[in-house]
This record gives structure tokens, sequence and C-alpha cells, in this order.
């Protein structure tokens, strides 16, 4: 049985990993919930922002939380052009050719990025790395910590673009009825392709952030939008909260299952997570039934 | 005789006179073919009868394909004997899945997820399973290629693209009957309207379990072959959900729900696959990851223009 103090410092990691998944998760949920479009290449898109930054970082020697701002601008343009260009005409589609369509695009994306970058890791080495906080008996990464805080001041951002802003609203409006939001005479596809857009913005910032934590490899693609699919439907449709909240519980139960099982054996566990949470509550944790 | 019977009939001729016209090499590529078509066809049952989307089929290869391999490794008993555990475990499996995802009333994009979850929870799982080889992987003693033992399914390339070739056209045959079954017709009522069909008097959780049943049975029945073919079997590669989407880019580029679908699409991926392979050989190109980027193109490219898949266009254009 680990001490204390270790398993106390695991949970700390889990969380603070949990909210960078957390804002990855709102990506996709903010999709899925509005768009209604399995995105498939949601966690590719997530390894595309992670190569940008160690690009910028190895030309630069750009700070990644610096450059969130440009690779957050590309990104919001990528995800607006993507979902008015490619994915529009498919809504209206049966399921199965829209998960094939992201599928394709997820194919392409993840072997461009093998193709570009070869299949060995890259990464960003910035100072306070090494470095930690020192609160009593736990150990607090530097780089975590901030990582964390980015995660968590972008989903306020975004919740609050959401709740107070006009666009926002509208988008709100689009997720919970279609044909009353095209009655009252909103530009549907617009914001459908702005949300994709917000997402994509999501994604960027989570990549940023998660690139100070993990080696950046191309079959993290696929693994993270498994994750991020996990992350959503635990915290259930259509919460915001519910996707960090699902963030930090996949985030913990890793670390835990990590340090008591098997490190291989984590991803099991949120597998398991999943099916149980398919089966008994759907709508997740805290989402609402539709 | 329809046009449609004759030109099956030819093609029937073709495919069972090919060993004497190509050589070894064509052959494997022709068996790999005709193993797509077949899982693809097992595949379609459950998509295009009863309407679920299985995005986690690798799921029934692979513990088909260590059922039977893990007697054979550790019992030394043989693949026609081994067939029947791997049928009974896939088809016990399929229909805890079926139950679970239809009593809870699980569809759609949560169906297909949780399929992945299954198919990734037992990937994981075996990777720790020592038993099986672990990740390791398990490796079956290969005795001898020259004589057909069929007691062993040892043979030449010849006897298991024969063979390949009756499970592929007994698949076709299967869902052509199926389809024009009472148990086809209740399947194209559940798929295109579900309550319509239930208020008809239609137990759709019945007939939905049944088409979950079959297509398992039949991918069980691919796993054992490819654990018999391949002779090696690894978690990482054979539960993996690329697996899983390599079975169903067959039908659904040919065509998901038709009869020959998958088989042309099948044929269509495999030897573009196969081509496009030579093709950057020759011009030197070659980049790990680009052939795949070829095939998500081409996967794109069928899914934007061709929605409905290639079969139903070409048998219009044929008037087959």
């Amino acid at each position: 049985m680990p001490a204390a103090d270790l398993v106390a410092n695991v949970v700390v990691s889990g969380i603070l990993t949990g909210l960078v998944y957390g804002l990855m998760a709102l990506g996709l949920s903010v999709i899925f919930g509005v768009v209604r479009v399995v995105n498939f290449a949601h966690g590719e898109m997530m390894t595309i922002a992670m190569y940008a930054a160690t690009v910028l970082f190895a030309a630069f020697k750009l700070d990644p939380f610096l450059a969130m701002l440009p690779i957050a601008a590309a990104f919001f343009v990528f995800g607006y052009a993507l979902q008015a260009g490619l994915i529009n005409p498919f809504i209206t589609r049966p399921e199965h050719s829209q998960f094939m369509l992201l599928v394709a695009v997820a194919i392409i994306l993840v072997n461009g990025l093998l193709m570009i970058f070869g299949p060995d890791a890259r990464n960003v080495n910035v100072d306070y790395q090494l470095e930690s906080f020192e609160l009593g008996p736990l150990l607090i990464d530097k780089a975590r910590l901030f990582a964390a805080m980015a995660a968590v001041v972008a989903a306020a951002g975004l919740f609050a673009f959401f709740k107070y802003s006009l666009t926002g609203k509208a988008i709100r409006a689009c997720a919970d009825n279609y044909l009353g939001a095209k009655v009252v005479g909103l530009n549907v596809k617009h914001l459908y392709a702005l949300t994709f857009g917000l997402g994509a913005v999501c994604v960027a910032i989570a990549g940023c952030a998660m690139v100070l934590l993990v080696d950046v490899t191309p079959p993290l693609g696929p693994a993270y939008t498994l994750l991020a699919f996990v992350i959503v439907i635990v915290g259930g449709l259509g919460s915001m909260g519910g996707a960090l909240l699902g963030g930090v519980l996949i985030g913990v139960s890793e670390a835990l299952a990590g340090l008591f099982i098997a490190p291989s054996a984590k991803s099991m566990f949120s597998f398991g997570l999943l099916i149980l949470v398919l089966l008994l509550r759907p709508q997740g944790l805290l989402g609402r039934r539709s | 005789m329809s046009r449609a019977s004759i030109s099956l009939a030819i093609l029937g001729a073709v495919l069972v006179a090919l060993p004497f016209i190509v050589g070894n090499y064509a052959l494997s590529v022709a068996t790999l073919i005709l193993y797509f078509a077949y899982t693809g066809q097992a595949w379609n049952v459950m998509m295009g009868f009863a309407g679920q989307l299985s995005l986690g089929h690798a799921l029934y290869v692979g513990v088909g394909a260590y059922a039977a391999g893990a007697l054979f490794f550790h019992y030394g008993i043989g693949p026609w004997a081994g067939l029947w555990l791997a049928i009974l475990l896939c088809v016990a499996l399929g229909l805890v899945i079926g139950f679970l995802a239809f009593r809870f009333a699980i569809s759609g994009v949560y169906f297909a997820l949780l399929t992945i979850a299954f198919a990734e929870f037992t990937r994981i799982g075996f990777d720790h399973l020592d038993w099986t080889g672990g990740p390791g992987g398990m490796f079956l003693r290969v005795a001898q290629r020259d004589t057909w033992d069929l007691a062993n399914f040892r043979g030449p390339p010849l006897m298991y693209y024969y063979a390949m070739l009756f499970l592929a056209a007994g698949a076709l045959a299967l869902c052509f009957f199926l389809l024009r079954s009472k148990a086809g017709y209740y399947w194209q009522a559940i798929r295109e309207n579900e309550e319509a069909a239930q208020a008809l008097g239609i137990n759709s959780f019945r007939w939905k379990m049944l088409a979950v049943a079959i297509s398992s049975a039949m991918t069980a029945v691919s796993g054992v072959f490819f654990a018999f073919y391949y002779n090696n079997l690894f978690p990482e590669q054979i539960f993996h959900i690329s697996r899983s989407i390599e079975i169903i880019l067959g039908p659904v580029i040919g065509g998901v729900g038709t009869l020959f679908g998958p088989v042309l699409g099948a044929a269509v991926l495999t030897l573009l696959s196969d081509g496009i392979t030579e093709a950057l050989g020759a011009l030197g190109w070659e980049i790990p990851g680009i052939k795949q980027v070829f095939y998500g193109v081409v996967l794109l490219a069928v899914v934007m223009f061709l929605p409905h898949g290639i079969w139903p266009t070409l048998a219009r254009k044929l008037r087959l």
C-alpha cells in the first residue's frame, strides 16, 4: 500500500492533468452538443496543436503559453472552414456517413503528421518544467499547475461567452431546437461553423498546455479522441461543467489506476467507466436527459 | 437467366479458376480481398440489417482468433473444434453487448462508442492476459505447408484461397436467403422505422438480437481463419480500432446494406492499397504514413460523392 503522501501527490497530479483533459473534452462537448456530429478527428486536432507548439518552440523559443494565441487563432479559422466546407452538407446524412467522413479526416490528419514529423516523440523544454511548488507534503509541478490554470481560464471564458453573449445564446438556441432557431431567423450554418471553430480553439489551448506534460507522437491522436469521448459521456453531454468534472475524474482515475494496478492498464479503467455510465446513467453525471 | 445471375456465374467461374491463372502473390492478395469481403459481409448483417453501427467488430475477430488459437497452442486441439468455442464465445459476447444496448435503449453514436469501449477494454485486457501470451503475442506452430491438412487447417496458399472463397460465397448466399426470408423483411421494417414495426407487432428486440448473433458468429469464423492463416496473434494488432475501421471500410465504400457492396468494396480497397504501395515504391516516395493518407483521401471522396457506396451506382450503370 503506497504511502499517503504519494497517493495525495498522484491525486493532485491527476486533478491538474484532468483539467487539461477537461478543456479538450469541453471542445468536443460543445461541438457534439450543438452540431451533433461525432468529431472523430478531435484527438488528432489536439495532436496537431501539440506539434504546432513544438514547432514554434523549436523555431522561435516561444513558450507554449504564448504560442496559444497564434495557434488558437489558426485553429479557429481551420475549425470554421472544416465545418462550413466539409461537414455542413453532412448534417442531414445518416450517422454512419458522418462517422466515416470524420474518420477519413482523422486518418488523413494522423498520417499527415506521421509523414511530416516521423514517429519519434517530440516535446518542448522550458525551465519551469523541472520546478515545483511545495505545499506541505504535496509537490506540485509548476508546469502542470500553469497548464491547469490555463485550462480553467479558457473554460471560464467559454462559459461566459455562452452565458452572456448574444452569439453564445444563439448557438445554445441552435442546440436546443434546430428548427426553432431557423424559424427565428438564425443563420444556423454560420453558427455551426462558429461552434466548431470554438471547439477547435479549446483543443488548441489544451494542446499547447498538454505539450508541457507529455511528449507528442502521432498515435496520441486516436487515443485522445477516445479519451475525449469517454470524458464527455461520463461528464454529461451538453454540460460544460460536466466536461471539466469528467476530465478531472478520468485524470484522477487514470493516475490512481497507474499507481495501484499498472500504468498500461489505466485506459482499461476509463473504458470500463464508459461502459458503466452508458448503461446506468447515459446522460452522464451532469447532463440533462434529452 | 437475368443479367445478374449470368454475371455472378461468370465471376464465380473466374474466381474458382483464378489459382491456375495467377501466381502465388496475386493469390494471397485475392485471399485478403475475400477475407475482407467475408468479414465486411458479417459486419453488414449488424449494420445493414439491424441498423446498428458497430465500430468494435475487431472484438469478435480477436476473440475468435484467440479462442481457437489458444486451444491449438495449449492443447493441440484442431481448428474445427476450436471453431465452435470461438463461435460460442463471440455469440455470447455479441448477445451481451446487444442486450445491454437494446435494453438500455442505446443506439446511434452511443452504441458505436459502446462497441469501441468493449473492443478497447478487451484489447488492454488481453495485453495483461499471460495465458494467451500477453503483449508479446501468441505464435501457432506451422508444421508444413506443402500438403493439404484440412484437419489442422495447414496447407499451401491454394488451400487458404479456396477456403476463403468458400466462406465468402457462403456468406453471400446466406445473406441472400436471409434478406428474402421473414427475418429479412422484419429487419428492413425495423431499420426503416422501428416504432412502426413494433406497432405492427414485431418484437424488434428479438430480431435485432438475432442479427447481432449472426453477425458475431460469422465474424468469429473470420477470426479462426485469421489465427490459422497468419499464425501469430497480438492484442495490439488484432483488437485495435484500426482493424475495426478496416472491416467497415469495405461495406461503406461498396454500399452498406447491399448484398454485393462489401465484396466490391473489399476488392476496390485491397487493389487500391496494393496499387498505391507499388506506385509509391516505384516513385521512391516511401515515407511512413503516405499510403494511409491516400486511403483517407479515397475514403473521403467516396463518402462525399458516392454516399450510398459504389455498388448501387455501378449496378445501375451495368444494368444488373
